[in-house]
């Protein structure tokens, strides 16, 4: 922290905010694996959202004369089986990862700090079953969980992300619930138990702040392994289907082709890898800068 | 109190396991596809499906079928594969092997390299050393296992010829080797015959490898971490005035210290290995579990999906209380008293 940052004396709350937040801004800029990840993130969602413009073909297009084409002028980065230009069916492709990415998040996160926090605060029998039903899905491996759900619902996209979001929900669980412990018998807690506020306002009003800033970084750490369960589901043809372009079937298809046409399946994995380790390097400088247990 | 403890872990153990055959159990009963007419067709008349469907006990109540289901799997029956015609049981303890070396292989890499690399890491922290060390990790982490077996099949055995191709020997040498193990490495050897021995190894080798770059990632960083944890502790700046050596202060004092999480995170990274190993064995047609239960995927085959899934999860979670027992041993802190 500079010495420019400690000497501003903020004269109202919300000053003292701003302050604060510049203050977690500039430290977040200045480290590099935030800023690194943070770019290619941000390049996902600009891929994403302007496909449309940046794309040079349709993405559906088949055209089997120009079938299997190295990258060039025509095709940046050549085309697939079907002819399709692979550089739009990337950008277009970026849609779906962050779909997914998304709804997983919006489903499991929440889910799973319920889950925590009541275990945590209630205590007795109720966090014992609770966190034995956690272990429980704990215990299958995410993708091999996700793999045989998404057999018995049927393939597809939807059925894709509820899978991995029910694979998903225990690391929130955890967590929340580990926060929930320490914060049980604090003293703020005890003041507002003591002001008669009940147990579901409590939970929310003083516990569940406190863990945001922790579930927000496994959130972001956890979008890259979303990504590549995906990816994985998608490679082996349960996620999105066809002709949708979504990344980890591209490579699916491309996996025929590997030994005379590597582009096809090579483009997207780098696709894949780029955005999950923007993720990855993200989570991990958001940790270094928000978790002062981190701090050097 | 031992005997307390000890019950404790069973009971847990038991409702664990409980909770995975409900869950398989669960699943099995969502999908859409009717399990009658899986197996006797939908061409079959009124009668047939009638009768299929009260042996396979479908007319009873929910939990009298779950029970049933309980029951099956404690006899070890898993059901009848559709496909294949067998037993799952059987389909899955001729799979296992395959998985089973594949795996250790790459945790023996994972540990072998990945350990080392984490406590040099910690120890020169923020050098070009610990940068170098973390970015292997982090693209280990960021990468799609079988987009990587792709591109490495396509470098290593298309392109430079280094290595074989998919499959798990030479079909030359398929039904030469004599089973003992049911690993192959192993069982070549035994029989002596080097030939077989150099196929199974080119053919290994690179899923192997890949596998156990996947590990050595994770335990790596979490080796790291645990140990610069470790290093700032009193007892270690201690030892340091004392004049004890940089490496035996890294493997005597802090080390050891270390161990108990480091030995938690060998046994997830072992329990991972067998989720990579769905996707590496799909792409390196290795005849594992993994390509079994892909391949059951496409053929609707649910007893056999479920069966795999069931095994995987197991497997889990008994090495996971299995790390659990040998703590006292690595650490007497974590001993009953």
């Amino acid at each position: 922290m500079s010495a420019a940052a400690d000497s501003l004396i903020p004269n109202s709350r919300r000053e003292a905010r701003l302050i604060q937040l510049r203050i977690g801004l500039r430290r977040v800029l200045r480290n590099p694996s935030t800023l690194v990840g943070g770019i290619l993130v941000l390049l996902l969602l600009v891929m994403a959202a302007l496909a449309p413009l940046l794309a040079t073909h349709d993405p559906m297009a088949q055209s089997l004369v120009d079938r299997l084409t190295p990258p060039g002028a025509q095709h940046w980065l050549g085309t697939d089986q079907l002819g399709r230009d692979i550089y739009s069916r990337l950008l277009y492709g970026a849609q779906p990862t962050l779909m997914i990415v998304i709804l997983v998040i919006a489903f499991s996160a929440p889910l799973g700090l319920i889950i925590g926090m009541v275990a945590g605060y209630m205590g007795g029998w109720v966090e014992s079953a609770l966190m034995r039903l956690t272990d429980i899905f704990m215990a299958f491996p995410r993708l091999i969980l996700a793999l045989a759900l998404v057999s018995a619902l049927k393939p597809g996209l939807t059925n894709a992300v509820i899978a991995i979001a029910i694979t998903a929900w225990p690391s929130y669980a955890r967590l929340a619930r580990a926060e929930t412990l320490a914060l049980r018998h604090a003293d703020f807690v005890e003041a507002a138990r003591g002001l008669g506020q009940t147990g579901t306002r409590i939970v929310i009003g003083q516990i569940l702040p406190l863990c945001l800033s922790s579930a927000a970084i496994r959130a972001t750490l956890d979008m890259a392994g979303i990504i590549l369960t995906a990816a994985g589901l998608g490679f082996l043809g349960l996620g999105a289907q066809p002709p949708m372009a979504e990344w980890g079937a591209m490579i699916g298809t491309g996996r025929d082709h590997i030994f005379d046409a590597w582009w096809v399946a090579a483009v997207p994995g780098i696709a894949i890898l780029l955005v999950s380790l923007g993720f990855n390097l993200l989570g991990d400088g958001l940790r270094d800068v928000l978790d002062p247990k981190h701090h050097d | 109190m031992k005997a307390f403890a000890f019950l404790r872990g069973v009971t847990t153990l038991v409702i664990t396991l409980a909770g995975l055959l409900f869950i398989t159990f669960v699943i099995g009963r969502v999908m859409p596809i009717d399990p009658v007419v899986a197996v006797v067709g939908d061409k079959a008349s009124q009668e047939t499906y009638a009768r299929a469907r009260e042996e396979m006990g479908l007319d009873k109540p929910i939990w009298v079928q779950f029970g049933r289901y309980i029951e099956g799997v404690a006899r070890g029956d898993l059901g009848q594969s559709s496909s294949s015609g067998q037993p799952v049981v059987e389909d899955i303890a001729r799979a296992f092997p395959a998985t089973l070396e594949l795996s250790v292989f790459a945790i023996v890499i994972g540990v072998l390299v990945g350990l080392p690399l984490g406590v040099y890491a910690a120890h020169r922290r923020n050098t070009w050393f610990d940068h170098a060390a973390r970015f292997m990790s982090l693209f280990g982490y960021s990468t799609p296992v079988f987009w990587l077996g792709l591109i490495a099949l396509l470098i290593f055995y298309a392109q430079l010829g280094w290595t074989s191709g998919p499959g798990r020997i030479g079909t030359a040498y398929r039904y030469t080797v004599q089973e003992w193990s049911g690993l192959l490495l192993i069982d070549t050897l035994r029989s002596g015959d080097w030939n077989a021995f150099r196929s199974a190894f080119s053919h290994i080798i690179l899923p192997g490898l890949l596998l156990g770059y996947f590990s050595l990632a994770y335990i790596a960083r979490m080796t790291r971490n645990f140990m610069i944890e470790e290093l700032n502790k009193e007892y270690v700046t201690m030892a340091r005035i004392k004049g004890a050596s940089e490496t035996r202060i890294l493997w005597r004092h802090a080390f050891p210290n270390a161990l108990v999480p480091v030995v938690t995170v060998i046994a997830l990274s072992f329990g991972h290995l067998l989720e990579g190993a769905v996707l590496t064995e799909t792409v390196f047609a290795w005849p594992g579990l993994g390509l079994y239960i892909t391949k059951s995927l496409f053929s609707a085959d649910m007893p056999a999906v479920l069966g795999g899934t069931l095994v995987v999860g197991v497997c889990f979670v008994l090495l996971n209380k299995a790390t659990e027992l040998i703590y006292p041993f690595l650490d007497p802190r974590t001993r009953a008293r």
